[in-house]
């Protein structure tokens, strides 16, 4: 087969592009760490989710601390977020690695905040799981990207980032009371 | 001899596919239009914003499916009849366009019950406003996924008809090679069969007893696992038929021949090999897929690249070798030795423009890390516009220019209006897209009716939310007239009665490097059907596997109004 000497030019270069796109991304994932979203969120039953049966945390959706970690529970449904959308925006410390694990109780929802790394589909019987870390605070916008019915347009909320030292004071009030209550509880017994 | 003399069954055959293809055409631009008046709030009278998603799903099922596939109906019996010269075997190919009509009809009754009410039919809402994606647990009436159905096995059936001309051609013919327009048409076929797949055991083995409720759930992730196999590949199906216009038809109007018939074949069987194994890209952002697959996909679709960058390469050294026919001298300056106000010619030229441009921002969405920040955004139905909106469909009316005269005997009507037609689309779409893009990075979504929200506001990145709002409505606007007017050209055209000589042909002139010089292993369909189906085994076999193993309904999901 006769190939043309520019041909030839032309082929290599397309082949280094195309190893130079590739070598790019998996330095993003590996040297940088863009880390993916894969199947570590594990699965769980949509029906259990709707009717707050899960027996997981996502029966009682907002911001958890696990190991030592800050993990946000969000639970998405036709046409909000548990917590996220209206005046329950999720709040997480500046500065610190926050994990969200999503999911959905009725059909395929999206789960992006605006302008950051933080972009995942939502699908009914499947827990999304992301990891980031907010450096700024302030409020970014939150929007379910992916057409979940009639009211899709209205689904949307926020993430309030606060700074670390404010975060950690109402942190320990919550904490306080939650004491507080088992102490209750412990002295009822 | 014309064509339509020479071939006046098939001549027929086409004249119907085109027509149908051509009134979806409309519909979905009236469609187009009144999304991107909505959208961007300039205008919000024609429909409510819960609405605007059946006027979405039809956009996107009457132009990404209906018209498509009719009008490559349409090319690809025209393209065998006129390089095998001999008329399509008539009963395969006539049942083939009555199945895809009968599918259409299902399909875009089902949608248009959403905007009146929705009626109870046979004891289902008639409403689809599932969008083209169909995305269980949303359901729509079971009329939509049977329609559907019947559209892709229509389209089986024909590519049935464009094979069985190729076995009779091939007795009459022994030791010959495959005339390259068929060539062309065949792998796309083979592509096509292998990869349809997918959707077709998604909507009969699962969405349509499922509608009907003869199942209770369905795997959300299994079954749009199925769709995006089939959904990249797709995408190849409309882009090889504006190959092969590029590639055998546009040389000639460049006043040329093509560069090379060798590489023509190596980039379809490229296509055929590497078009399937890449739908996980569509996945990125999915949970439940181990990043490894996604890799894998990513890979995959990165060397997808390398027979798009080939064609560049030979379309263009095909045009400038066209110019340099007509007397051009200088490396750039053989452009302007080039039929620019010919709307077959200018419209191929800007499509592929557009193309390259479409390319790159696809490049950014192949990049598994950097789709982060575009992921769902407007930036995709941007890139998307300029790749099966512009390089496609632009290529399509272009080429209908040349071939509608050929499958009539009747001359091209309005060729004022028609001239100006490419670029009227090219100016529409450059504003519109540009805009998209821009909006993308923004952060704003696709699919929605109303892109603003009570709890934060867009901040534009290049440029103002608002100045963007603006240019995709404008965009939208000149896109509809662009429409419009190459729908006047052909109403016009084929209303009008027989007369005078045709000033173009349906001869294509052999290549400077011919088929002699092409290995003959590339004519081998078996071997690169096998190779194909072994590399889909590899990057889809693990991963739906393990989504079966959890039981084929399991998680389940049972259906969702909308």
């Amino acid at each position: 087969m006769q190939v043309h000497r520019f041909e030839k030019v032309w082929l290599g270069a397309a082949i280094l592009l195309i190893v130079g796109f590739i070598a790019t991304i998996a330095y993003g994932s590996v040297g940088v760490g863009v880390g993916m979203v894969g199947d570590s969120g594990g699965q769980i039953s949509a029906e259990a989710v709707q009717n707050s049966n899960t027996g997981t945390q996502f029966d009682d959706p907002g911001v958890v601390k696990e190991d030592g970690q800050y993990v946000v529970y969000v639970v998405a449904r036709q046409f909000q977020f548990s917590p996220g959308t209206g005046d329950t925006p999720i709040r997480v410390p500046a500065g610190e690695n926050v994990t969200f694990r999503v999911t959905s109780a009725d059909v395929v929802h999206g789960f992006s905040v605006v302008e950051t790394n933080i972009n995942t589909m939502v699908i009914p019987g499947q827990v999304s799981e992301v990891s980031a870390r907010f450096n700024e605070p302030g409020t970014y916008g939150l929007i379910c990207h992916e057409y979940c019915g009639a009211a899709h347009h209205t689904m949307g909320g926020s993430v309030e980032v606060v700074p670390p030292e404010e975060y950690d004071m109402q942190q320990e009030n919550i904490d306080q009371s939650a004491d507080d209550a088992q102490a209750q509880e412990g002295a009822d017994q | 001899m014309v064509f339509v003399d020479s071939y006046p069954k098939t001549s027929k055959l086409v004249r119907s596919e085109f027509l149908v293809s051509f009134i979806a055409l409309g519909i979905g631009a009236l469609f187009g239009v009144i999304q991107a008046l909505h959208r961007t709030g300039v205008f919000r009278g024609f429909v409510s914003s819960a609405d605007y998603y059946t006027i979405l799903t039809g956009h996107g099922v009457l132009l990404a499916l209906v018209f498509t596939t009719f009008f490559i109906a349409g090319l690809f019996t025209w393209a065998v009849a006129n390089s095998l010269e001999r008329e399509l075997p008539q009963r395969i190919a006539w049942s083939a366009f009555w199945i895809m009509l009968t599918g259409t009809v299902l399909a875009a009754v089902s949608i248009i019950g959403g905007i009146v009410g929705s009626p109870s039919i046979l004891g289902h809402d008639l409403e689809a406003d599932v969008l083209f994606t169909f995305y269980a647990p949303m359901k729509a009436h079971p009329a939509f996924y049977i329609g559907a159905a019947l559209i892709i096995v229509g389209s089986w059936v024909a590519g049935l008809a464009y094979f069985k001309s190729l076995w009779d051609w091939r007795s009459e013919n022994p030791g010959e090679r495959i005339p390259l327009q068929t060539f062309m048409v065949l792998t796309t076929m083979l592509m096509w069969y292998v990869s349809t797949i997918g959707v077709a055991v998604e909507v009969v083995a699962f969405l349509i007893p499922w509608s009907l409720g003869l199942i209770q759930n369905v795997d959300p992730l299994l079954t749009r696992t199925l769709f995006w196999y089939f959904g990249h590949p797709v995408v190849y199906f409309w882009l090889m038929p504006a190959y092969l216009v590029w590639y055998t038809i546009l040389p000639k109007l460049a006043g040329g021949r093509l560069f090379s018939d060798p590489l023509a074949r190596v980039v379809f069987v490229a296509f055929l090999l590497l078009s399937t194994p890449v739908g996980f890209h569509h996945q990125y952002t999915d949970p439940g897929i181990p990043s490894g697959y996604k890799f894998i996909a990513m890979t995959n679709t990165m060397f997808l690249l390398l027979p798009s960058l080939l064609t560049a390469f030979t379309v263009v050294a095909s045009v400038e070798h066209g110019a340099r026919q007509r007397g051009a001298k200088g490396y750039l300056s053989w452009l302007r030795n080039l039929p620019w106000g010919k709307p077959a010619f200018a419209g191929c030229m800007l499509a592929g423009l557009m193309f390259a441009a479409g390319g790159f921002s696809g490049m950014i969405n192949a990049g598994m890390n950097i789709n982060y920040l575009i992921h769902n955004t407007i930036w995709v139905p941007g890139h998307f516009h300029l790749t099966v909106g512009t390089a496609f469909a632009l290529t399509a009316m272009a080429i209908s220019y040349w071939l509608v005269p050929q499958i009539t005997g009747k001359k091209l009507k309005q060729r004022s209006l028609a001239s100006v037609q490419p670029y009227v689309w090219f100016v529409g779409m450059a504003i519109m897209s540009n805009a998209m893009h821009r909006a993308g990075l923004a952060g704003i979504p696709r699919r929605t009716a109303e892109p603003t929200y009570d709890e934060f506001a867009f901040e534009g990145v290049a440029g103002t939310v608002g100045e963007m709002r603006i240019q995709i409505a404008i965009g939208g606007f000149l896109l509809f007239v662009g429409a419009a007017m190459f729908l006047i050209v052909m109403a016009d055209t084929l209303l009008a009665r027989r007369g005078g000589t045709l000033s173009v042909n349906s001869n294509i002139p052999e290549p400077l490097s011919g088929a002699d010089h092409s290995p003959r292993i590339l004519d081998n369909y078996k071997l690169w059907t096998a190779i194909a189906l072994l590399l889909i085994v590899i990057a889809y076999g693990p991963p739906l596997a393990s989504m079966v193993a959890d039981g084929l309904f399991a998680p389940g999901s049972p259906p969702i109004p909308v």
